[in-house]
């Protein structure tokens, strides 16, 4: 029963994906550290069971748990993760010509789990504003809590979302950071679930830390988010890159997993934007254009 | 359950809405974040941040104001209007983003709304003429109609006959979602009214009152009695909600935001607000005067003279000027004091009510169009209200350079008084007049300017009548104009814009045709001629441009008699031309 005064249905309903557009995707499924050799293990992706396993010398294998005969999936292996799609996948997937500079650190920091649908997630990656509320003192700080202006493109060739010129104050940018700076930030969407940020390396004018966030979706509201990087840090270790990256994402879980409702709203008239949202009203537009149903609630036929 | 929408329902007692808590409750599948203000307001609202759909049971209460834990989006109590946006302390938009809010009434130690409730929550007898005691609510894995027929058939002793068995009970029916049940034993008798909460469509809650408080030292054994009894009343519940077929959830929707909510705003403004500073002070300076020190978050605050005044970039999209009130050499803060108008359109409202300490505001940088010469062998101020802001700056640049100078200050009272702190610095120069009628005050003005000499003048910043009297005054006193500088807070005056005529902008060599309608300085910036201005109506004197040609139509009430006449300036924000064409110097 519906509420007498209408407007938004927010419940997430269940059903399996049936969205084309996400199943021909490339999904991250686990991070390749994960994936052993001889070893047989299950995950769910677009809610659908499949296992895993390698038969060793890059051999990874993944197919439908629940089909006997263990036909494979297409799966490729691209920035630490195994990828895999559930429908029929393009040839390439999207550039990080970054990750194979030599003196680049690319590092999985780590996967967490998050009550949200993937599209919440890749919004709130895309979101300045929150710094100086969610990362107190460690992104952002305030009274600096302004969001300057800044431009948003869709480059016509790969069509992904690029956010530029963005800056804003923050008071520990990353593990090399000694003392507050303006940092400059470039985001860029190139697949529905997954975002990238480029942001002002501490130690070099000219090159940027890469950041991404590659979410596997679990089902239409929940997901496992891998955070990769790939940072001009040659001085801190592992774990103290790792420790910063969970604090940082272990700020945002229980935000989005207080964010309802929980599945993107598509439509203009579910939201109040501010100028500081242009990326993410480019990001919902874009999800619209390209026809995802998945994690998201559509925007309503006019 | 069709009537449950427009039932009262509990949905928190009292005292789960401590001191600056929000507690997060739920009506027919709706969450709501309930909230009580500092002014003892209960606020129920949809538990929802207008922005990005972020729980507000999880942001602050602060008293006042409910802040979302995502971007510091603030709400007001009372009416749920946004008053702040972090992320753009000055390009905001003057847009009203009001939450969804719900009706409440603190009633038998309840918390009572409803998604379109009819009338008032309902009036019990038993629980008006007895004093009321709240027992401990219980949960329910049922729905609220289940509830209440398994209601029926509850029973528990009356108090003093708590270990007996068999009372008589009878039913009486209460509102839509509740029964009082009152259990007879001998001479024993105890009345309880049960209230069901629909939380969801297959959850409740119930809440139950006692008639009467039982005594302190019986309390403890009355809640064991009760919370035994409706444990068994629970169990019998659920056991029969779970033979029932599963009824159709109770599915939240949440309102379209208005259309111009919708779309993303537009930047609001082309005044220029370079600076960000931070509110480091707010306090009552005087009755209905706040008073604020702002404090650069980055570049160390610009240089500004006496006189000088700042635009102030409201949260809320309006822009209002204001004279800092500094003395020399104090330079890490601005000081400015603000009236509160009681016809204000957003300005002075939103400074006294919204804005607060730590808050980010867009300022530009002070423009001095009141400027003091410090050459006069005698200096005369005179302020009314708040118009004594520039004179206080002036005061003291005056009394540090040890020049002679008297400030009269016309104020209603005492308590209208602000800045008693500068005041007191300034020693005996200070003339204070208190609760004069017109009359009075025109009469204390004639004896202050009395006399005029070589090298005096003569600065005036107040309302309109008190500023013509003064000019007037003056002039009859022997002040050239030149002498007599006055600052308005506005032009009264109504401005006439039917005129067409062409400026010629005669160092770019460019003819642009002012229709009726715009102003001039419109013209110049929509055709890429950066301009300042500030006040836009004439007052400030901002937005001045040399003339060199053509007959000026003054509106504004910034220029002077002399200045006029001279028609080598106008203000172009309101004044125009009379003649066909009018040339600039730009």
């Amino acid at each position: 029963m519906t509420h007498p005064s209408g407007g938004y249905v927010i419940a997430t309903v269940h059903n399996p994906c049936t969205d084309s557009v996400i199943l021909d995707h490339w999904h991250p499924l686990v991070p390749v550290a994960d994936v052993s050799l001889g070893e047989v293990r299950t995950t769910t992706l677009l809610g659908v069971q499949v296992s895993y396993t390698s038969d060793g010398a890059e051999r990874v294998r993944v197919w439908r748990s629940r089909d006997t005969t263990e036909q494979p999936l297409p799966t490729r292996v691209d920035y630490l993760y195994l990828w895999v799609s559930l429908g029929s996948p393009p040839d390439s997937i999207f550039e990080i010509p970054e990750f194979s500079e030599p003196d680049r650190r690319n590092v999985h920091a780590g996967t967490i789990g998050v009550h949200v649908s993937a599209p919440r997630a890749v919004e709130n990656f895309l979101d300045m504003g929150h710094f100086p509320y969610v990362h107190t003192d460690v992104l952002g700080a305030e009274p600096h809590t302004e969001v300057a202006e800044y431009d948003v493109h869709i480059d016509p060739e790969t069509n992904e979302i690029w956010a530029t010129d963005c800056v804003f104050y923050q008071p520990r940018a990353a593990t090399t950071s000694t003392e507050g700076q303006m940092s400059d930030y470039l985001y860029r969407v190139p697949h529905p679930f997954c975002v990238i940020l480029y942001k002002t390396s501490p130690l070099h004018d000219e090159r940027m830390d890469v950041i991404g966030l590659f979410c596997r979706s679990v089902g239409p509201d929940h997901i496992e988010a891998h955070m990769f990087l790939s940072l001009l840090d040659p001085d801190n270790s592992e774990p103290i890159i790792r420790k910063f990256q969970q604090s940082i994402f272990g700020q945002d879980k229980p935000i989005l997993e207080n964010q309802y409702p929980k599945l993107l709203p598509l439509d203009p008239r579910a939201e109040t934007p501010i100028r500081a949202d242009k990326v993410a009203i480019a990001y919902r537009r874009w999800l619209s254009d390209l026809g995802v149903t998945y994690g998201v609630i559509p925007e309503r036929a006019a | 359950m069709a009537d449950a929408f427009s039932s009262w329902h509990p949905l928190a007692t009292a005292y789960d809405l401590p001191h600056r808590h929000i507690f997060h409750g739920q009506l027919l599948g709706r969450e709501l974040a309930v909230w009580r203000a500092d002014d003892n307001f209960i606020n129920v609202w949809e538990n929802r941040c207008l922005h990005r759909g972020v729980r507000l049971s999880i942001g602050t209460n602060d008293g006042a104001e409910l802040t979302c834990r995502y971007h510091g989006w603030r709400y007001a109590n009372r009416s749920a209007g946004c008053t702040y946006i972090p992320a753009h302390p000055a390009d905001a938009p003057a847009r009203t983003i009001c939450n969804r809010t719900f009706p409440a009434v603190e009633r038998y130690g309840l918390i009572w709304s409803g998604e379109n409730p009819d009338g008032q929550p309902p009036m019990v007898e038993l629980l008006e003429t007895g004093s009321p005691f709240l027992l401990r609510n219980l949960p329910v894995n049922a729905s609220a109609d289940v509830v209440l027929e398994a209601l029926r058939d509850h029973s528990f002793q009356p108090q003093g006959r708590l270990e007996g068995q068999g009372a008589d009970m009878t039913v009486a029916i209460v509102g839509d979602y509740g029964l009082a049940l009152t259990s007879t034993d001998g001479q024993a008798s105890t009345s309880a009214v049960f209230f069901v909460q629909p939380v969801a469509a297959d959850r409740s809650v119930i809440r139950c009152v006692l008639a009467e408080t039982p005594p302190q030292s019986e309390q403890l054994k009355v809640w064991r009695h009760h919370a035994d009894a409706l444990g068994k009343l629970v169990n019998r519940a659920e056991a029969t909600f779970a033979t029932l077929p599963a009824p159709a959830p109770l599915v939240a929707t949440i309102e379209e935001v208005p259309i111009d909510l919708s779309v993303m705003p537009e930047m609001a403004t082309d005044r220029r607000a370079a600076l960000r500073v931070e509110v480091s002070r707010k306090w009552t300076t005087a009755e209905g005067i706040a008073a604020f020190e702002l404090t650069s978050i980055g570049e160390p605050l610009p240089t500004f003279q006496p006189g000088a005044h700042i635009d102030l970039h409201l949260p809320n999209g309006l822009v209002r000027q204001y004279s800092l009130t500094n003395g020399p050499g104090e330079t890490a803060y601005y000081r400015i004091g603000v009236k509160l108008d009681p016809d204000s359109a957003g300005g002075s409202r939103a400074l006294h009510e919204s804005v607060r300490e730590r808050d980010v505001l867009a300022i530009s940088e002070p423009r001095n169009n009141f400027p003091l010469r410090r050459d006069a062998l005698r200096t005369l101020l005179i302020g009314g209200g708040i118009g004594v802001t520039p004179m206080l700056a002036m005061a003291q640049a005056l009394h540090v350079m040890n020049l002679n100078f008297e400030l009269h200050y016309f104020a209603q009272s005492n308590a209208h008084l602000a800045f008693e702190e500068i005041r007191n610095t300034l020693g005996n120069s200070v003339k204070v007049h208190l609760g004069l009628s017109p009359e009075q005050t025109r009469a204390e003005i004639e004896a202050a300017v009395a006399e005029f000499d070589y090298a005096n003048q003569l600065y005036v910043c107040g309302p309109g009548p008190m500023l013509e009297a003064t000019r007037e005054l003056a002039a009859a006193a022997g002040w050239p104009d030149e002498t007599v500088h006055f600052e308005y807070f506005k032009n009264t005056n109504e401005i006439d814009d039917s005129s067409q005529f062409d400026v010629a902008l005669a160092r770019s060599a460019v003819t642009l045709p002012v229709p009726s309608g715009s102003s001039i300085l419109e013209v110049l910036r929509a055709n890429g001629v950066a301009m300042p201005s500030s006040c836009e109506q004439g007052a400030c004197g901002t937005c001045t441009v040399p003339v060199i040609d053509g007959d000026i139509d003054h509106q504004d009430v910034y220029l002077n008699q002399t200045e006029r006449a001279a028609g080598d300036k106008i203000m172009t924000c309101v004044s125009r031309a009379t003649s066909t064409r009018l040339v600039l110097d730009i």
